[in-house]
């Protein structure tokens, strides 16, 4: 069992949780042509290394973000959306 | 017979011939560079050889020969997918495998035993009718049975669980099959090394010159290595492959595990799956239950398997079968798997002119061995995408003319 630590609800089995994926950056609608939304709707970050990800904690329908390694699987930290970003 | 087992050995008149002559040095520059020793780059170079003539191919793979996703594979092969331009594609993959112990002089064990896919709730059979229909309309045999239907393919399978997992219905498909991928990948090694094209293991590309719109040459741990055209076909390292020649593809990777049991009497003739239950169950010519089932929950590149997704396949696997319960598991795996948001593959040209790309396999790519091997062989030589190739090309996603077939792979690979 995995555990991932929410910023609510503490240390919980991962099973608990919905990954939603990297955070992207939201294009501007009234600026954006065509190739630009599709690399935002199709094209995720997927490099070797650190990401940030939305996940969710389904039976409080909680989301945060997690700060995770794509390799070695390591969940660096998690935080509430209100915080800043960046890597500590 | 021993003893002659032992002359033979010993004789020097039968020296052993191995299937492939060991690593050659690297030229300096080849016509064609496959990177990505797996089943479809092995495939390509056997196309390119035996078909185009074209015999200076060299195939790069970093690790050993098929070690990738074509190893791990659970070998459905199948073409029961829902858009025509799918089900073309996947059906002459499927045609391709019926002759293909020919074609490689090299028994693949292909065995033409159909797959039964189930459906437990209405939505699922309503879709089944459409897959169903497009599948007839496409030449293929593919056709909703009800649950006698199911009971009689498969006289073992529990039908009243009851509740919301009762078994409805199914989708019946005879052109399903299995072969054994080990063979798929060293028979197509074996043809394209006797005919000249070179296998490299252990050399794995880490870097392209890019000059103007042209790959002028790859860099490898082995040195570097000129080519004129150069095929991407490195399965789960696809994302990564791609960026090295400043290209980004749509692909996101995740793990796909699986599991065989111990070996038991043949008793499950047909390929078996479940979509709401995520799991399917195949028997291998050993006698061993091969179970797979969904992807890992969350993007990673690891092929680590987890206790959580194997529980979940047990629990699919007793459920449809509850006999299997005190059956022991024997080999559990996982591969990295290269998924696109439409769940079809990205075949054909790259933003660079003779950079082509063999890739987003995902979870659905053994079946498609031979089929893409040679399109994408007939690609190289003519340096143009034939059109059974042109609805899987990468601009599919700026045009918006996605090729959805996540309902019809998700579950049953
Ligand atoms: C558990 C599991 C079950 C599956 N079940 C099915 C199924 O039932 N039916 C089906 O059709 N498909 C299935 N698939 C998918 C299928 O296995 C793949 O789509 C298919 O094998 C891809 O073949 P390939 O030759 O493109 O890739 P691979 O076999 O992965 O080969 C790619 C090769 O490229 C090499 N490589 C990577 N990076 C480099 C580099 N930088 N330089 C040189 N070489 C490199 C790798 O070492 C590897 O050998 C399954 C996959 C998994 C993991």
């Amino acid at each position: 069992m995995k555990l991932l630590t929410c910023p609510m609800n503490g240390p919980r089995n991962i099973d608990e949780f919905q990954s939603f994926g990297p955070v992207r950056a939201r294009p501007d609608p009234n600026a954006t042509a065509d190739p630009e939304w599709s690399r935002h709707l199709f094209r995720a970050e997927n490099r070797q290394g650190v990401v940030v990800e939305w996940w969710r904690h389904v039976p409080s329908n909680y989301f945060f973000l997690a700060e995770r390694d794509l390799v070695s699987n390591e969940i660096i930290r998690t935080f509430d959306a209100s915080e800043p970003r960046g890597r500590a | 017979m021993p003893l002659r087992l032992l002359k033979y050995g010993l004789s020097r008149d039968y020296p052993v011939s191995g299937d492939i002559p060991a690593t050659p040095a690297l030229k300096p520059a080849y016509d064609v560079v496959i990177i990505g020793g797996g089943g479809h780059g092995l495939s390509c170079a056997h196309h390119l050889a035996k078909y185009h003539g074209i015999k200076s191919v060299a195939v790069l793979e970093k690790g050993y020969l098929a070690g990738g996703n074509t190893a791990r594979n659970t070998t459905t092969i199948r073409s029961n997918y829902i858009t025509p331009e799918g089900i073309a594609f996947y059906k002459e993959g499927v045609e391709l495998f019926e002759r293909l112990s020919q074609e490689l002089d090299f028994n693949v064990m292909f065995s033409q035993r159909g797959q039964l896919t189930l459906a437990h709730t209405e939505a699922t059979m309503r879709s089944f009718h459409m897959r169903a229909e497009m599948g007839k309309h496409m030449g293929t045999r593919t056709e909703v049975v009800d649950q006698k239907g199911v009971e009689e393919l498969c006289p073992l399978i529990n039908m009243d669980y009851g509740g919301a997992l009762e078994i409805l219905g199914g989708l019946w498909h005879a052109d399903g099959g299995t072969a054994r991928h080990d063979a798929v990948a060293w028979g197509y090694a074996a043809q394209a090394s006797r005919r000249g094209v070179e296998i490299h293991q252990r050399t794995e590309v880490q870097g392209f010159e890019v000059v103007g719109d042209r790959v002028q040459a790859v860099k490898t741990n082995r040195g570097r290595v000129a080519c004129g055209q150069v095929l991407i076909a490195t399965g789960g390292m696809n994302y990564d492959v791609a960026l090295m020649a400043g290209v980004e593809l749509p692909i996101r990777c995740y793990p796909l595990q699986a599991m065989v049991t111990q070996p038991l009497k043949p008793w499950l003739h047909t390929l078996v799956s479940s979509v709401s239950l995520h799991t399917y169950l195949v028997q291998s010519s050993r006698g061993e239950v091969v179970i797979g089932g969904g992807s890992d929950p969350y993007q990673l590149y690891s092929t680590r398997s987890t206790l959580d997704m194997k529980v979940h396949l047990a629990e699919g696997a007793v459920h449809l079968f509850p006999f299997l319960q005190g059956v022991r598991l024997l080999r559990q795996w996982a591969g990295i798997t290269d998924m696109t948001p439409d769940y079809s593959p990205i075949m054909g040209a790259s933003p660079l002119a003779n950079l082509w790309l063999d890739c987003g396999w995902g979870t659905w790519g053994f079946k498609a061995t031979p089929v893409a091997g040679k399109r994408m062989a007939q690609t190289i030589a003519d340096g143009r995408v034939p059109d059974i190739l042109k609805p899987f090309a990468l601009e599919r996603f700026e045009t918006f003319r996605l090729l959805n077939e996540m309902g019809a792979t998700a579950a049953s690979h």
